[in-house]
């Protein structure tokens, strides 16, 4: 029988070792070298007006696609495919100069009926672009000649320009957009492997400055460690957003890996019903956010990384203010608070939590901080399909957890049907006043003050602004920080 | 024989047909809505029906499942909801991963099993028969992610010999990237599945081992691999083949999990995604296709079993 056992550990070391390979470590030139990013945001198509989602915008915009404008890295709005733009005195007619010399991939020359049936594909009625809404104020669209478009708008709106970074500028006659791409951009579509991979090859007829790379891979997961583990094999060169604060031990004091915090947009809320009591009080919301310890929390889910905020706005919109000083951490204030507002013995109510990362961790939190003051938190943990349906659709809450991830969004606490129900007629004034200002110091002024009121009034508890984490090999640079709006420009990165 | 298959052909298109109701009624039951997964905080109730609208998820769920059914006939599997693609392509385009992973993990967990299997037998009352058996119950214990993270760590992360994952995108057209991709994975699946399979493959040596026939067949003057081959064999095939089809299917389904740890864009990959977006469509073909695999894979573990063991006929004369 000996020779029965020798023969099975033979084939099995046989069968564990006839699989070589090996790291893929060879040095490239820069011009040459292929990009290769990790994300987790695969795109569920390829058009941005068909529900593609926050990777098509990730792997496309500024990529394949390009606007009138560009939101930079750093949060400004710079001309892109416009090179000049006008405003009429009463904010309602735009025009815009295009640049020259632009052809799309196909070889099709930009034009400004391009520019209007790009512009109408946002506006349609059956876009299900994120900014539908806000180019509602869009009346008519006129293209005098190529390289002229003008667009009167049924009220003025000093967003409208940035908005319009957001449209991108496609060769409608392309076809199918979902599953095909023609843009402007520095690179061309590659080939789109469903579940994989997206492919973005250097485009050497582009009308501005060419890419610093031949071209880059997205390489998509759905598990963060895997998405790591890449990064640890030389499989991927960046992670354009890490998702996972465990996941960083292994790259920090590590020389071959770098960790870059940017400026994130994406604000994690303990939205309260503000329609329903005891919530309805501004007192006992006050109370809730003094009795939470946002700092001890943020710490304890990201360590060092991220911040603390205290409003809706964060640093990177351009009316910031650091407002973590209103409603600070303080016990015997939020005991005081609550006995105002009529709670002397606390109460009950039911936090409806995401049932993903951190919202579990974050509930079982807040619920052990409010009970110091006398609160009891029921924790219901749901879906987040579920929370779209109870809690967005049919408001059917009493309090909630929910990231929310765009800049520039303190405007939804101006619009009192919103899910939170915050109403405050000086708010929704100054919201409104701010988006019809002629200049954007008077609108940032405005929101500078509505956005006071909303955190003075506690409208939610803001408990964290989450970190905006790039990890990349040492050898990568040229990436962007901040991934403003999902955003991440590829033709400046380059490998050494 | 010929009886037998129409009976069993009739049976496998019959579970087919009630598997496709089942499917799309259980789907249906489940809470959330799809049209969720389309829009982003912000839309409007104009909105929100004007998206149920284009999917067509506010008609009755009846005219949904003929039409869906209507469809499957012509082996049209709709579009996906989320994404606009043709559901049909999308899968034909994950079986390259899912086959050759599920195909190559069973055939490496038989190779493993079935010589570990007969020595656990064979040695049940010396001193390495128990180790092994107790090192196939361990097995049993092993969560498959745990144990493909093990492997990755040591591996990948380690001894960097083996990627840690993914898949190459230029797929079998570079058959070593996507060998190389797949050993790691497969080791996985082979393993765990190695662990069940020895049980019975112990089991069934060991009723073999202990059988009047065979005693009868030494006592002739047989030896003991002679009798093996001639009779043991055979009985104790019939039992193992059974298993051995449920293994496959098992795996066939279990490989939803390797595929996340791996990163594969198999199948299983393709319907996490789908179920965690309410993607009926989506959900609807793969697992109708997993349905049939599974339903065809017992259909021909039945066939082979009573070719392996006529007996098993006689029971439906």
């Amino acid at each position: 029988m000996k020779r029965a056992w020798t023969a099975v550990a033979a084939a099995s070391a046989l069968l564990l070792s006839a699989c070589g390979g090996g790291g893929d470590d060879t040095p490239v030139d820069s011009a040459g070298a292929t990009i290769n990013i990790g994300s987790v945001y695969e795109p569920q198509n390829l058009d941005n007006t068909a529900g593609g989602g926050q990777g098509v915008t990730e792997a496309l915009n500024g990529n394949v696609y390009e606007g009138l404008f560009k939101l930079t890295d750093a949060g400004t709005v710079e001309p892109l495919l416009a090179t000049a733009h006008t405003a009429s005195e009463d904010g309602l007619t735009y025009t815009f100069t295009l640049a020259d010399g632009v052809t799309f991939h196909s070889g099709k020359a930009l034009t400004s009926a391009d520019v209007k049936a790009s512009i109408e594909r946002v506006t349609a009625e059956t876009s299900k672009s994120a900014r539908k809404s806000s180019l509602a104020v869009v009346k008519e669209i006129a293209t005098p000649d190529d390289r002229t478009v003008t667009v009167t708008l049924s009220a003025p709106s000093i967003s409208f320009v940035y908005n319009l970074s957001y449209v991108w500028i496609v060769n409608t006659a392309a076809g199918d957009l979902t599953t095909t791409a023609d843009g402007t951009g520095p690179y061309k579509l590659g080939e789109w492997k469903r579940g994989a991979t997206l492919s973005l090859t250097r485009n050497d007829a582009y009308w501005g400055t060419k890419a610093k790379n031949a071209g880059a891979v997205f390489h998509y997961f759905t598990d963060a460690t895997a998405l790591n583990n890449a990064l640890l094999t030389n499989a991927i060169d960046v992670v354009t957003s890490e998702q996972s604060p465990d996941a960083l031990a292994q790259f920090e004091n590590n020389p071959a890996y770098k960790i870059n915090e940017g400026t994130s947009t994406t604000k994690l809320l303990l939205a309260f019903n503000d329609r329903v009591a005891p919530f309805d009080k501004v007192q006992v919301r006050k109370a809730v956010s003094a009795a939470i310890d946002n700092a001890k929390l943020l710490n304890s889910i990201w360590g060092e990384y991220g911040a603390l905020i205290g409003s809706m706005v964060p640093p990177g919109d351009p009316w910031y203010e650091d407002l973590t000083a209103v409603n600070a951490y303080d016990v015997e204030a939020a005991k005081r608070l609550l006995a105002e507002g009529g709670q002397p013995n606390g109460f009950t109510f039911t936090l409806d939590t995401p049932n993903y990362d951190p919202h579990p961790t974050a509930a079982t939190f807040i619920k052990s901080e409010l009970a110091k003051i006398g609160v009891t938190v029921e924790i219901n943990t749901i879906t987040s399909d579920e929370w779209y349906t109870k809690v967005y659709q049919e408001r059917d809450f009493q309090a909630t957890m929910q990231e929310h991830v765009n800049d520039r969004d303190v405007v939804w606490y101006g619009n009192p049907d919103f899910y939170w129900g915050y109403s405050n007629a000086t708010v929704t004034d100054l919201v409104k006043q701010a988006e019809a200002a002629k200049t954007e110091a008077a609108q940032s002024d405005l929101l500078k003050q509505a956005n006071k009121i909303i955190a003075e009034e506690a409208a939610s508890d803001w408990l964290y602004l989450y970190p905006q984490i790039v990890v990349a090999s040492s050898a990568l640079s040229g990436y962007p920080l901040n991934g403003r709006n999902s955003q991440f420009f590829v033709y400046d990165i380059v490998k050494s | 024989m010929t009886a037998y298959l129409v009976r069993r052909t009739a049976l496998l298109l019959a579970s087919l047909a009630l598997a496709s109701v089942a499917l799309f009624a259980l789907l249906r039951l489940l809470p959330g809505d799809p049209v969720n997964a389309l829009l982003s905080v912000g839309a409007t109730d104009a909105q929100i029906e004007a998206a149920r609208r284009s999917l067509g998820t506010d008609r009755p769920a009846g005219a949904q499942f003929l039409s869906w059914l209507g469809d499957v006939v012509t082996l049209d599997l709709g579009s996906s909801l989320i994404s606009r693609l043709p559901v049909g392509p999308e899968i034909a385009a994950r079986l390259p991963v899912t086959v050759p992973l599920t195909l190559a993990g069973f055939v490496l967990a038989v190779l493993i099993a079935v010589p570990v299997g007969f020595l656990a037998a064979y040695r049940a009352e010396k001193w390495d028969g128990p180790i092994l058996n107790g090192v196939a119950q361990l097995g049993l214990a092993v969560p498959a992610f745990w144990l493909g993270l093990l492997l990755v760590t040591v591996f990948a992360l380690n001894l960097r010999a083996l990627p840690a994952g993914g898949f190459p995108p230029a797929g079998w057209s570079d058959p070593g990237a996507a060998v190389t991709a797949l050993v790691l994975p497969v080791i996985t699946i082979a393993l765990v599945m190695s662990a069940s399979l020895i049980r019975y493959v112990r089991a069934a040596t060991l009723d073999v081992l202990g059988s009047d026939f065979l005693r009868t067949a030494r006592a002739l003057g047989s030896s003991l691999p002679a009798a093996m081959w001639r009779h043991g064999l055979r009985n104790a095939a019939a039992p193992v083949i059974a298993v051995l089809a449920i293994e496959l299917a098992t795996t066939f389904l279990g490989a939803v999990v390797i595929e996340s740890v791996f990163a594969l864009p198999g199948l299983g990959s393709m319907l996490t995604r789908a179920i965690a977006q309410r993607d009926y469509p989506v959900i609807q073909g793969v697992m109708l296709v997993s349905t049939f695999a599974v339903l065809a894979v017992g259909f021909l573990g039945d066939i082979a079993q009573r070719v392996a063991d006529p007996r098993l006929l006689r029971g439906h004369r």
